[in-house]
This record gives C-alpha cells, sequence and structure tokens, in this order.
C-alpha cells in the first residue's frame, strides 16, 4: 500500500461536518427528540450493595393512575449461567442481563430491580416507589482487599476460583523468558505497591433513550451510544425481538469514552415501549449516571523491575488487581498487556486477576486497564533510574521497543514510533526549561493496543456531482471531518462538497464501536475502498464517452482526464459533468465496502507533566504538560491534538481528584459533578502537543488509532512530577490535597526536608 | 398540579408556554419551548450545559424556576447567530477545533459571549475563571480557551 | 403530589403573611441554588415558594450617610461584583460572595440565600462574620436585627422564628486603615464547597492592628467567630508570633467531621494556615486605606 503524500486536505485543519449543528444548538442528542404520544421511563434501583431478592409485587405501581407498563427481570430474556457464555464483542450476555435488571440478587446500590412507564416522569417516579421488594439484605465487599479475603461475601456463588468459591472472575497472563534468571542478573531490583480508585468516564451528556414498538414489532431506538449495532444486537439478545425488526438510529453523543459501549437504558424502554404500546423515554439523572454506569476498575498493583548497571532492564513482573464490579470483566486485558509494551524486557511476568464486588459493573473507559497498569509500571521505572541516576527518558531509550522487538502479549513489532516519542520529548523546550521551588518535572509512556475490525461504508455521488459518505460509527472526537479530508483529498474535490453522515443500522452495513481507538483507522479504510471504486467508474464513464480506454483516462482534481495528450484531446469531464450524465452512463454513482479490517497498530505515547506543589495546603497544581505522540497520521491535526488534550486532562483529574467515595453502607457518597470534581477549566494549563507522524505502513494513509493512548501515561507522569518537586513518593491514587499534607507532614518527610 | 402561563421573550421573540410551577427553566425551554440546545447534564448547576442569559445575566436555567422568567428577556444558544451569520465566536469554535461531541458546547458559547460582553479584553486566567462553571470533558479546554482568546482579539480589531 | 404554589410579591409585608402562613411548607426563592437543587434531589418538597426578588428592598445595594453598607438579602453576586463602591470598602466581603458557584451561580445566588441555607461551608459567611454584619429580619411580629454569625443554628437551620425573613445586610463604615479578606481551601480551582473558609477583617494604626475580626466555617456545624484569634491579632504587629498564635486559636476552634471533602486533621492545620494567609493580604490592603 503507498502511503498519499503531497495532500490537500488530509492534514487540514477543516471545518467538520457536523459543526454548525453543534454551535448553533441544532445538533439532536439522544435526549433532545421526542414522538407522539410518549411517555416515561424510570427505573427503581437498589438501595442495598448485595441484597437476595425474594420478591417483588408490582401491583401498588400499576393501579396508578397514569402507569402504562412495569418490567422486571421476569419480562428480560434470561441466559442462564450454566449454559455457558454467549459473547457479544467482549460482553458476555449472562452478564449483560443480569446488569441492566438484577435476576437472582442486587448487587450494587443503584442495580436496576424494575422500571416503569409512566405519563409523566413524576408520576414514574411515584410508581418506583409503590413498588414493593423484599430483600434478603447479605454482606458486602467493595474494596479489592475485602473482596479476595477467605471469608468475603461471595458475589457468585457458581464462580470458583483454584476450586473453591470465589470473587476471582479471572486470570490472565503473558509472559516471556525466565523470570527467575532474569532478576539474577539484575544489579537492583525495586518492588512497589500501588492503589487506584475507581473513576467514572465522566461524560457530561447522560444515558438517554427515546424507543418505539409497533405492534407488529418493528422497533426504532433512538439513543446515545459508542455503537448503533451493539445497541441493536444487545436490545435484540434481552428482549427476543429480531435484529432485522429493531433499527437503531445513533443520536449524536455527547461523550462516551468507553461509557456507552454497552447498554443500560434501551432493553428496559423497549420492553416498556412493546408493553404499553407508546414510545417510551429514559433519561438517567446525573446521580444515576454516577451509581449505575461504569466507572473503570479501581485497582491493586505490584510491580518489580529489575536493571543492570548500566541501564538495561533484565526482568519485570507486574500483578494487577482490578474490580470488575458486580459482574465480571475487568480490564485486566489493557493492565497486563499494556504496562510494560514500551520497553524490549527479555523476562518478563505480567498478571491480572478480575475482582467481582459490590459496585456497579465496569464500563470501558479510554484504554480501559493500560493507564492503571502504566501508572505502577511507569512509577517503578522512575524509581529504578533515580537510583541508576540516569535521566529517566535516557532509561526509557536504552530499553525502547522497537521495529522487531517482541512484545509479551504476542506481536512481534513493524515499524514503530515509540523512540521517537522519547526523543521528541527530550528535545523538546519544556524538557529543558528551569524549573521553580517546589515545582517538579515527571515523564511517563503509555501504549495502546489500537483496533480495527469491522467497518461499513457506503460512498454516493449524488445527481449534482458532490458526495455523501455513510459510514456506521457514532462520531465522538471529530471522525466525521477526518473522513471528509480523506474523500475530498481521494475524490480531488473541496472537502465542503463531501458530506458525511453515520447511518442506522437498517442503512449501513455492520459496523463495530466506536471504540478501541479504531473508527478513523477502520472507516477510512472502508471509505477509501469505496471512493476508489467510484474513481474507477467514473473513469470508466469517461473513456466510454470519449471513446477509448479506460486505462488512458486518469482521475485528477476532481476530473477526467486523458493521461497523456496521446491518449486523445478532450475537455476533462468534472465529477459534476459525470453525474449529471449518470443516467445515460450507466446509472448511479456509488460504491459500498463492508470489511474486517487489520493492521491496527499499536500507539505510543510519551508524556512531560510539570507540578508546583502548596506545600501548607497539599495542593498539586499541573503547571505545564506537553504529550508526544506518535500519531501514524494526523488526518485532521485539530481533532488529533484534541484526543491528546482531553485525555491529558481525564489523566489528571484521575491523578489528583477523581475519585469514588463510598458510606459505610457501600453507597457512592459522590454521585454528582460537585464532589466528583473533574477538572474545570482553570484548573489546568495549555496542554502542548508534539504529533509525531510514523506512518501505519498498513494504512492507506498511514492513520494509526490516537484516542486512548494519551490517558495512559498520565498519572504515572504526575506521580513522578510530585516526587521529583517535594522528594516523596506517593504510591496511591488521587493525590488529593488531604493524602499530599499527611505526606509532607509525615515525620520522616519533614526530615528529610530540613 | 394547575399549570402556570408565563409570558417572556426569548431571543428576541415574546414567547408564551405553560408550566408546572416547581418546572426549571431548562424544563420550559426544552418542553414547550422546544429549545433544545440548552442541555441538562446534572441538574445542580455544577456542569453549566444549560446556560443561558436573563437580562444579560449569565444563569445556569436548570437553577431558575421556569415561573420565574415571565416578563424577562432570555438568550439561548438558539439566538447567537443572527440568521445565516455565525456569532464570532460559534465561527472561531469551528475554526480552531474547540468542540468536540458538542454537548457542552451550547453552554461554553452562551457562557463566553457573556463573559466578552463584560470584558472585549479577558487574560487567559480570566477566561479560564468565567469557564470554571463549563465542564467539558473531551478537549482539555485548550482550545476552547484559545478560542475565546482570538475572537476577543478579533472583535477588538473591529 | 404536594400542590405547590409560587408566589411573586412585590411588598415585603405581603412576602411575611403568605411565608408564614405556609407555615413549614413554605420556602424562600432568592437565587434558588440551593433551593433549586434540593427540590430536585428530593431532598425539600415545598408548598409555596415565595420569590423576592420583586422587592425592591430585597435587592438593593444602598451606601449608607456614615459610609457603610446595606445589601439586600437577594442582591446576586454578580450585582454585588458590579457596584461601583462595594468592593472598594468590603473586598473580603466580595470576594467570598463572589466564590459561591460559577459565574452562572453568580447571576443567580446571594449572600442572604447562603447565609439561610445554613450550610457552615457557605462562602460568603465567614467574610460577613469578620465583617461584623448586621442582619436585619423580618416577621410577622416585625422587624429586628442581630449579628449574622447568631443566624446559624446548626448544618441546614437558622434561628429566624418561624414566619421570619432575611431583608438584609448591614455592614458597619470604615475605619481609616481597615480592610478585609477571604480564603478558602479547595480542592480545585474553582467549583468545589470550602473545605476551609476564613475571613478576616481588621484595622491598622501605624502598623499595629488595633481591630480584628475572624470568621472560619467548613469546621464545626456552623461558621464560627474565632475571638481568640482576633484577640491574638490585636496589638500585634501582625507579627509571626501574633500570626502563630491567632492560627493555632484557630485551629484550636475546630471541631469538624471527617467527611468526602476533608478529614478532621487536614481542616484543623488548614484553618491555621488560611489564618496566615488570609490576614496577610487583608493587612495588605488595610495599608493602602
Amino acid at each position: 500500500m503507498t502511503v498519499v503524500t503531497n495532500n490537500k486536505w488530509i492534514g487540514q485543519r477543516t471545518i467538520r461536518p457536523d459543526g454548525m449543528d453543534k454551535v448553533t444548538g441544532r445538533a439532536q442528542f439522544a435526549a433532545d427528540t421526542n414522538m407522539p404520544g410518549m411517555i416515561w421511563g424510570k427505573v427503581l434501583r437498589s438501595p442495598h450493595a448485595h441484597a437476595r431478592i425474594k420478591s417483588i409485587n408490582t401491583a401498588k405501581a400499576e393501579a396508578l393512575p397514569g402507569v402504562k407498563a412495569v418490567v422486571t427481570a421476569r419480562d428480560i430474556v434470561d441466559f442462564p449461567i450454566e449454559k455457558g457464555a454467549v459473547m457479544l464483542g467482549i460482553q458476555d450476555m449472562r452478564w449483560m442481563c443480569r446488569n441492566v435488571m438484577a435476576r437472582e440478587k442486587a448487587l450494587f446500590p443503584g442495580h436496576p430491580i424494575a422500571a416503569v412507564a409512566a405519563t409523566s416522569e413524576a408520576i414514574a417516579a411515584e410508581a418506583c416507589n409503590l413498588i414493593e421488594v423484599d430483600y434478603e439484605v447479605l454482606p458486602f465487599a467493595i474494596e479489592i482487599e475485602d473482596a479476595i479475603k477467605s471469608d468475603a461475601p461471595i458475589l457468585h456463588e457458581f464462580n470458583k476460583f483454584e476450586g473453591k468459591p470465589s470473587n476471582i472472575a479471572g486470570r490472565i497472563e503473558h509472559k516471556k523468558g525466565d523470570l527467575a534468571e532474569g532478576f539474577k542478573k539484575a544489579d537492583i531490583v525495586i518492588e512497589r505497591s500501588f492503589t487506584t480508585r475507581p473513576v467514572h468516564q465522566g461524560y457530561i451528556e447522560p444515558h438517554a433513550c427515546l424507543i418505539s414498538v409497533a405492534p407488529d414489532g418493528k422497533t426504532t431506538i433512538w439513543s446515545s451510544s459508542q455503537g448503533q449495532f451493539m445497541v441493536r444486537a444487545m436490545t435484540a439478545h434481552l428482549t427476543g425481538i429480531p435484529q432485522s425488526d429493531i433499527r437503531a438510529i445513533p443520536a449524536e453523543i455527547g461523550g462516551g469514552f468507553g461509557g456507552k459501549t454497552i447498554v443500560y437504558l434501551e432493553p428496559l424502554a423497549t420492553l416498556l415501549a412493546k408493553k404499553s404500546g407508546r414510545p417510551v423515554k429514559m433519561v438517567m439523572t446525573r446521580e444515576e449516571v454516577m451509581r449505575a454506569t461504569g466507572p473503570t476498575s479501581g485497582s491493586k498493583s505490584t510491580v518489580k523491575i529489575g536493571a543492570t548497571k548500566d541501564g538495561k532492564i533484565v526482568a519485570a513482573h507486574g500483578t494487577f488487581y482490578l474490580q470488575a464490579g458486580a459482574l465480571p470483566g475487568s480490564p485486566i486485558r489493557g493492565a497486563v498487556g499494556c504496562s510494560f509494551t514500551p520497553y524490549d524486557i527479555p523476562n518478563l511476568l505480567s498478571e491480572g486477576y478480575d475482582v467481582c464486588s459490590n459496585r456497579s459493573k465496569v464500563a470501558a473507559y479510554r484504554a480501559p486497564g493500560a493507564p492503571i497498569g502504566a501508572y505502577a509500571v511507569e512509577c517503578v521505572l522512575d524509581e529504578v533510574a533515580e537510583v541508576l541516576k540516569m535521566d529517566p527518558l535516557d532509561f526509557r531509550l536504552k530499553n525502547a521497543a522497537k521495529e522487531g522487538t517482541k512484545a509479551a502479549h504476542g506481536p512481534t513489532f513493524p515499524r514503530i514510533g515509540y523512540i521517537e516519542t522519547v526523543e521528541a520529548a527530550k528535545a523538546s523546550d519544556h524538557y529543558k526549561a528551569p524549573l521553580g521551588k517546589l515545582q517538579g518535572r515527571g515523564v511517563a509512556s503509555g501504549f495502546w493496543f489500537n483496533a480495527g475490525g469491522e467497518s461499513s461504508a457506503q460512498v454516493n455521488i449524488t445527481e449534482d456531482g458532490n458526495v455523501v459518505v455513510t459510514t456506521g460509527h457514532p462520531d465522538i472526537g471529530g471522525s466525521r471531518a477526518g473522513i471528509a479530508n480523506i474523500c475530498a483529498e481521494l475524490l480531488g474535490i473541496d472537502y465542503r462538497r463531501v458530506s458525511v453522515i453515520i447511518g442506522d443500522t437498517q442503512t449501513i452495513g455492520f459496523s463495530n464501536l466506536t471504540g478501541g481507538s479504531r473508527v478513523l483507522f477502520a472507516s477510512s479504510i472502508v471509505v477509501t475502498q469505496s471512493t476508489e471504486q467510484i474513481i474507477k467508474t467514473l473513469r470508466e464513464r469517461a473513456a466510454k464517452i470519449w471513446e477509448i480506454d479506460p486505462e488512458a483516462v486518469k482521475w485528477e482534481d476532481g476530473a477526467a482526464h486523458p493521461v497523456s495528450p496521446n491518449a486523445g484531446q478532450f475537455p476533462p469531464l468534472t465529477l459534476k459533468d459525470l453525474a449529471e450524465k449518470a443516467p445515460a452512463m450507466g446509472g448511479p454513482i456509488g460504491a459500498g465496502v463492508q470489511l474486517n479490517t487489520t493492521g491496527a497498530d499499536g500507539g505510543f505515547g510519551t508524556h512531560i507533566c510539570d507540578v508546583e506543589v502548596d506545600v501548607d495546603l497539599g495542593i498539586a497544581r499541573v503547571t505545564r504538560y506537553t504529550a508526544v505522540q506518535d500519531v501514524g497520521r494526523a488526518i485532521h491535526p485539530g481533532y488529533v491534538e484534541g484526543q491528546l488534550q482531553g485525555g491529558v486532562a481525564q489523566g489528571i483529574g484521575w491523578a489528583l481528584n477523581e475519585e469514588y467515595i463510598y458510606t459505610k453502607e457501600g453507597k457512592v457518597d459522590n454521585p454528582g459533578f460537585l464532589d466528583y470534581r473533574m477538572p474545570v477549566c482553570s484548573d489546568l494549563p495549555m496542554i502542548d502537543c508534539i504529533m509525531v507522524e510514523v506512518p501505519n505502513p498498513k494504512h492507506p494513509q498511514g492513520v494509526k488509532g490516537v484516542g486512548e493512548v494519551p490517558l495512559v501515561p498520565v498519572m504515572a507522569a504526575v506521580a513522578n512530577a510530585i516526587y521529583n518537586a517535594l522528594g516523596k513518593r506517593f504510591y496511591a491514587l488521587p493525590m488529593s490535597p488531604p493524602k499530599v499534607l499527611e505526606v509532607i507532614d509525615a515525620p520522616e518527610t519533614r526530615q528529610a526536608a530540613e | 398540579m394547575a399549570k402556570v402561563h408565563v409570558s417572556t421573550t426569548i431571543n428576541g421573540e415574546p414567547s408564551e408556554f405553560l408550566c408546572e410551577p416547581n418546572d426549571t427553566m431548562l424544563d420550559a425551554l426544552r418542553g414547550p419551548l422546544g429549545l433544545t440546545g440548552s442541555k441538562e447534564g446534572c441538574a445542580s448547576g455544577d456542569c453549566g450545559a444549560c446556560s443561558i442569559t436573563v437580562d444579560d445575566n449569565l444563569i445556569c436555567s436548570c437553577l431558575m424556576l421556569a415561573v420565574e422568567s415571565e416578563g424577562h428577556e432570555l438568550r439561548t444558544i438558539e439566538g447567537m447567530a443572527q440568521g445565516e451569520k455565525l456569532h464570532p465566536l460559534q465561527q472561531k469554535f469551528l475554526e480552531m477545533a474547540a468542540l468536540q461531541c458538542g454537548i457542552c458546547t451550547s453552554g461554553m458559547l452562551v457562557a463566553s459571549d457573556a463573559l466578552l460582553k463584560r470584558n472585549p479584553k479577558p487574560s487567559e486566567e480570566e477566561v479560564r475563571f468565567w469557564l470554571a462553571g463549563n465542564l467539558c470533558r473531551c478537549t482539555g479546554y485548550d482550545k476552547i480557551v484559545r478560542a475565546v482568546m482570538d475572537t476577543a482579539a478579533e472583535m477588538r480589531a473591529q | 403530589m404536594t400542590e405547590l404554589r409560587y408566589l411573586a410579591p412585590n411588598s415585603l409585608d405581603e412576602a411575611i403573611k403568605a411565608f408564614a402562613a405556609a407555615g413549614s411548607a413554605g420556602r424562600i426563592l432568592a437565587g434558588g441554588t440551593d433551593l433549586l437543587v434540593q427540590m430536585r434531589a428530593g431532598v425539600v418538597k415545598p408548598g409555596l415558594i415565595v420569590d423576592i426578588k420583586k422587592i425592591a428592598e430585597m435587592t438593593e445595594i444602598e451606601q449608607t450617610a456614615d459610609g457603610g453598607f446595606r445589601v439586600g438579602a437577594a442582591v446576586s453576586g454578580m450585582a454585588l461584583h458590579d457596584h461601583a463602591s462595594f468592593g472598594k470598602v468590603w473586598p473580603g466581603v466580595l470576594e467570598a460572595v463572589n466564590l459561591i458557584g460559577s459565574k452562572q451561580v453568580q447571576g443567580r445566588a446571594s449572600a442572604g440565600g447562603n447565609l439561610c441555607n445554613g450550610s457552615p461551608a457557605g462562602d460568603s459567611v465567614p467574610a460577613m462574620v469578620a465583617a461584623g454584619a448586621i442582619v436585619t429580619v423580618q416577621g410577622p411580629d416585625g422587624r429586628r436585627e442581630m449579628p449574622v454569625e447568631q443566624v446559624p443554628a446548626g448544618p441546614g437551620r437558622t434561628n429566624f422564628k418561624p414566619g421570619e425573613i432575611l431583608v438584609s445586610f448591614t455592614l458597619p463604615p470604615r475605619p481609616k486603615g481597615s480592610s478585609d479578606a477571604y480564603l478558602r481551601m479547595i480542592p480545585r480551582t474553582e467549583m468545589d464547597i470550602a473545605v476551609v473558609g476564613l475571613g478576616v477583617s481588621l484595622t491598622l494604626k501605624d502598623g499595629v492592628c488595633t481591630a480584628a475580626r475572624v470568621g472560619l466555617g467548613a469546621v464545626a456545624p456552623t461558621v464560627l467567630l474565632v475571638e481568640a484569634a482576633a484577640k491574638a491579632l490585636i496589638g500585634s504587629k501582625l507579627d509571626e508570633a501574633a500570626l502563630n498564635a491567632a492560627a493555632a486559636a484557630c485551629s484550636a476552634a475546630c471541631r469538624p467531621i471527617d467527611d468526602k471533602r476533608g478529614t478532621i486533621a487536614y481542616r484543623t492545620k488548614v484553618a491555621g494556615v488560611l489564618l496566615k494567609r488570609t490576614t496577610a493580604i487583608a493587612a495588605q490592603r488595610a495599608k493602602g486605606n
């Protein structure tokens, strides 16, 4: 595949196709649409962290005037545990059916117990309160330590680990070389343990949907998700309606970050709509979002790294325990598979444990698992470099993975750009800038697998010679802008002539989730192939008109030309000309391609963070930040930078203030933006980006996924910077003021400072 | 509950609507008035996605009762562009990629407009603190702050 | 469902009559930035809302003949900010009022609401306490005045009698060499509830502190007037020893709780740190007056 260079639109900061609607308030998000006759759905949620559901009596709720339907777990298609896994992507429907509605047990406060549809939200909420649930309250475990104790309350009695009922739902490992032998060769070995708290994806748009089920079963779902096909498939599985009868329309999505890759409301609203015969709208409150969706795992990790005196890492061992929440499925793969991957380590064991506990089931969050692992590994690397008296970037360079390095999770790397990110960080003004008193600088690197997978596109030439591209992936971060650039580039026309839309499930072929940093990678492959087919058609049409061989026609600057004067002397036939002539020349011009795309190489980033610490209040503030990343090819640099900046901001929140806080009863104590404390505008500096472009040789435009990597290194970069400022290491997140002050005021710190 | 009749002015147009006494202004905008450009991210005044102005005062419409709007002048995102002509902030947000998912964008624009009306030459710090009540989870605020400052400079030059 | 009525009377008498008649079902609406959140959360379900913003006395800022100020209970933070002279005379009170919530919240929220909400962490309250503000309240039995620090009775509670409405704050005239300041500790830079808030008002004469008041918030069930801290400052040149003593007095006055916003140890220490920082700012301002 040849990578296109010398571009007119690729690499340009064009106006995004959906931009106008979004700056004028016209864009339709999930909660913005209504249907005639629409009623409102509300969910009754468990007040208990862990309870057996003995009975549910919905009679009083159903009798309340205005109530049109009530559903409970009985209405949801069951996927019995003993029948084994039914996988839909990475989700096991046995867990999904129990997550959308508690079945045998309520497993966390906020777990849906029943849902009601009524003529108003207020009546629906009142009806929820009239539902009588007989609970047998059980002891619960939320923190990993509590969940893996020998006498821990067991969430799922059927789950066995090492032969005994356990909350450990799974273990994976990646291995390379001989760990014991490796550590023997080490001159220094450092082993540290870390903890992180659960953090929420924090999208500003709460989950919402509007669903209509016609008497013949034809179902229309309007909802906010990271995949309309996921919504269709999961809803079909959980309601028994065939996929062909479900049209899932992707609304504009107000942020997801992984958190909208599973369904919560859609199956409930579908069943309520079916029962009531009325369209049903459901919108979560912020509190429901915080209590019952996401977040990612809390974790505990131990990382041991051995290196020789000359700075070569000879062995490393990482053990990562991640909270799955109520049902199995924590992102241990990301923690285990990504944490050591920037480095060429001959002897390695990376293992992960999936731990169930009584909090909401995890949902994916930007490079799921990888930031948790990288936090531990990159902090230990900083300590090793310090002991070796090596610059931390030089230490990383010395051990950097490169073309030919075999990663523990399997692949042997092709040409990758990790070294370039470290070198660019080292050469940056930021890295050389002086630091003041109580300021510190930290660095860290990160890796994410990236992904390809299924994508479909249809590219049509309109009768007036413009272009409509339809793809199947919800656009969160600006992918439509990238697609417009690519299609315009290939066709040689102004990007404003390309309209890019996201199709619904019944109008475009299957397309996998928006996630894993796959969308622009995968959709640009199918769009490129579709557009190339169209160009072939256009050349053939021109050849026919000119009565010359199609091979003698080239497509350039939006028009067909004879390849040379020898081929004939004809004025160019533009896209508009050919579109006008289409009816007489073979009919409509368009092409669609559906593929399971491959060749998504992993992404690497290296970050530099400066902090300043108020030692009397324990407040650490990030004062300067630079994110360096191998982005493959920046199709739309503005939105690539946006991904980097947004990921960094989320990481700074995770590092400094964000966390789930629980009451003694196991309830989330900070289920709102006020006390969850995501970074606000005044908390952050400008976030500088250095985009290293090492094109992906397996992609027509050189694209690599860029969205996930920028979150991976951040917490370690911040922690290493705080160490650099204070001379004190932190082994737990978040590094919030009370915790920082506690460490500063510890007797040994005061002594060291004096 | 008996509905209350309210007469108000929205984006320069006289408007009338019916609401429950406990409906918020945001409920009324998004419901009977059909102005869904103002978004509900939290319903507690912590995210700013529902920002509007009332008599040129920037507020969260989720923290105002709809009945309070009687006789006042409200402006929402839907009234920011003049016909086909975008407000300079809207144009700059587009040009500088100062939005990603777009859910905070309405509120950001309304709040930024209110800032520039009070302070045509804000410092970066003033922009950041003014917009502290508008959460954005996508952009890290960088491009938003730059877009506001660039717009201010451009508007001053005109 | 409870029937809710909304009233926006033009006169105080009318407001008091309706409010008193509604008993515990009545709620006063000024900016509504606490009330609407509580209603949405189902914490309060009022039967009557009395909007006081159409009552002139509630929304006016008046500089009195003696140089003091009378600030209506429903004056929004933004309106106070935009007043020509208030911020020059009471910069600490103004910065405290302006820290209540976001700019959007400032468009609505008032010092009156902040006080009546009864939160020990309300930002404006420690500054008002330090300023020696007197509140005017009016109820069915008439009008009375009380020092602002006597208003809070505990979290979410005030010492107002049934049917009484907060009408205004009166801030005294400032002697030469006086100023004030307010600082709070929050984990972020904005949008948080104070973990500790501290207001200092003082007067300097030839570098010696001749008068001082210290208000301390978020460290006890109510905002505190820390007289021991003021005593440590008065008579000193605000030297290290005096500041240490005042800081220690603030820490000693703390009766905090461990909660999601901070720990006992943290709040206790921070109270002392903020005393020193706030005093330094107030003193710097006072030197220019």
